[in-house]
């Protein structure tokens, strides 16, 4: 048996008459680090969304550890919680204080004493630089800085797998440094990690293999470096020209 | 000036009293009526198509139709259809609440919908439960548009209580008719009853502005 942690199988999904998702089959093995890079519309988001089911494929299959959660619905929380993910808008929660923001899903849905979860997320929050705003509300932190919060938050979960949808897009440029390197940190650290980015560098630097996707399937993939010096889909070898 | 203070020694009780009905229907009106909102407001965000269907064509009748023609709706039909005595006061009262419940669904469906969507989905992504995202997530920053919103249909529904004068139940507009009988002074008596109502929404609207300032100091 592989260590496989997520698995789909002819992924699809449609908004009304809009194929977005046209089949995808991959699967993300424990440690490994996947960068996911492709064109706008290309599919890219849909598909890391499909994967913690904030979108609901149309048809095919998601497997998370073993189990179809496309499945059985009405637990999808529970494998929520072992799914982190970070969005491009951060959302963190404005009426909360940067360690309640942390802590509440700890707190509320897997028990932990309130004690403990606060010195956990006071340890995450050393972690990414935020110590001092810990009883701060989220207005008063710089976009970099909210995302590095989104990320504990998501972390003090104590998740198998990290799910970032382009955090750096929404981004100040002097902001971007800080975040991806909170996120090749984690990389480092041996989280399962799967990114969708426009940051070619970053993820030609931490990533294990890279998807490209186009117009709703994986067109090509491979290791970085097959990738971004000897691409062969034709559709890949525009895109890159273009960002490169 | 003058005829205006002796009016109101010698009728103060029976402003008084109309003031008494008006607190005491706008108070039900509100209370029962902002139940009947949530609820419908909830009906109208169902995945049930239905469920949906039904609660759009209550609020559209109650925003396409006068709040007077309701009233009389409720004061001629409830007595005919429910099997025990009902009085005036309570059939008028429920023809407020029903018309209160669909400006309030409004209101909490606004609020709740104002909550920008990355917030469900970032409660969701962390594997809250539903009702946790809910009362958790979504409803304390809701809260913050529909609390001012729901003060200031308060204030609208104490202003609609004065229909009720159409059916001689007790309440402002009332005491006034009664006073204005018995003494011939229109516009005096009406001047009272108009006064009482400002000083009434208008300290009300002021309440509401510290609400709101309140509410709004905490997102710092």
């Amino acid at each position: 048996m592989t260590d496989e942690i997520i698995r789909t199988e002819d992924l699809c999904k449609s908004f009304g008459k809009l194929e977005v998702l046209k089949g995808i089959s991959t699967s993300i093995r424990r440690g490994e680090v996947v960068s996911i890079i492709g064109p706008s519309g290309g599919g890219k988001s849909t598909f890391l969304r499909c994967l913690n089911l904030l979108e609901v494929p149309t048809s095919g299959k998601v497997f998370f550890e073993g189990t179809e959660i496309t499945a059985r619905k009405e637990k999808i929380n529970l494998y929520r919680q072992k799914i982190g993910m970070v969005f491009q808008s951060f959302n963190v929660f404005p009426h909360l204080t940067v360690l309640d923001n942390i802590t509440l899903t700890p707190i509320l849905e897997k028990k932990i004493p309130k004690a403990q979860a606060e010195r956990e997320a006071m340890e995450l929050l050393e972690r990414v630089g935020l110590t001092e705003k810990a009883g701060e509300y989220p207005g008063r932190l710089s976009g970099g800085q909210k995302q590095r919060l989104a990320i504990v938050r998501a972390l003090a979960m104590q998740p198998d797998v990290m799910l970032f949808d382009e955090p750096t897009s929404a981004l100040d440029p002097e902001m971007v440094k800080g975040v991806l390197e909170v996120i090749a940190g984690l990389a480092r650290s041996g989280m399962t990690i799967v990114i969708v980015t426009h940051e070619m560098g970053f993820a030609r630097e931490v990533s294990d293999r890279v998807l490209f996707i186009c117009d709703g399937i994986i067109k090509e993939e491979g290791p970085p470096e097959a990738i971004f010096t000897m691409p062969r889909d034709p559709a890949t070898i525009r895109f890159l020209s273009m960002v490169l | 000036m003058d005829k205006i203070v002796r009016l109101w020694t010698r009728y103060s009780g029976i402003y008084i009293k109309g003031l008494g009905g008006t607190l005491w229907m706008s108070a039900v009106t509100i209370c029962i009526g902002t139940l009947l909102g949530i609820f419908v407001a909830l009906l109208r965000m169902s995945k049930w198509k239905l469920l949906r269907a039904v609660a759009d064509v209550y609020v559209e009748i109650v925003r396409g139709t006068p709040a007077l023609l309701q009233l009389y709706f409720f004061w001629l039909v409830v007595p005919k259809v429910v099997h025990f005595p009902i009085s005036d006061t309570q059939c008028i009262v429920l023809g407020l609440i029903f018309n209160a419940g669909a400006y309030i669904s409004e209101i909490i469906r606004a609020g709740l919908q104002a909550v920008d969507k990355g917030q469900w989905e970032a409660a969701r992504s962390l594997g809250l439960a539903e009702r946790n995202v809910m009362s958790r997530i979504i409803m304390p920053q809701a809260i913050k548009n529909i609390l001012p919103a729901l003060c200031n249909e308060f204030i609208t529904t104490i202003k609609g209580t004065s229909l009720a004068s159409v059916f001689f139940i007790n309440e402002l507009m009332t005491s006034y008719k009664t006073v204005n009988s018995a003494t011939f002074l229109a516009v005096q008596s009406l001047c009272i009853a108009g006064f009482i109502y400002l000083l009434l929404n208008v300290t009300l609207s002021r309440l509401v502005k510290l609400l709101e300032r309140r509410l709004q100091s905490s997102d710092r």
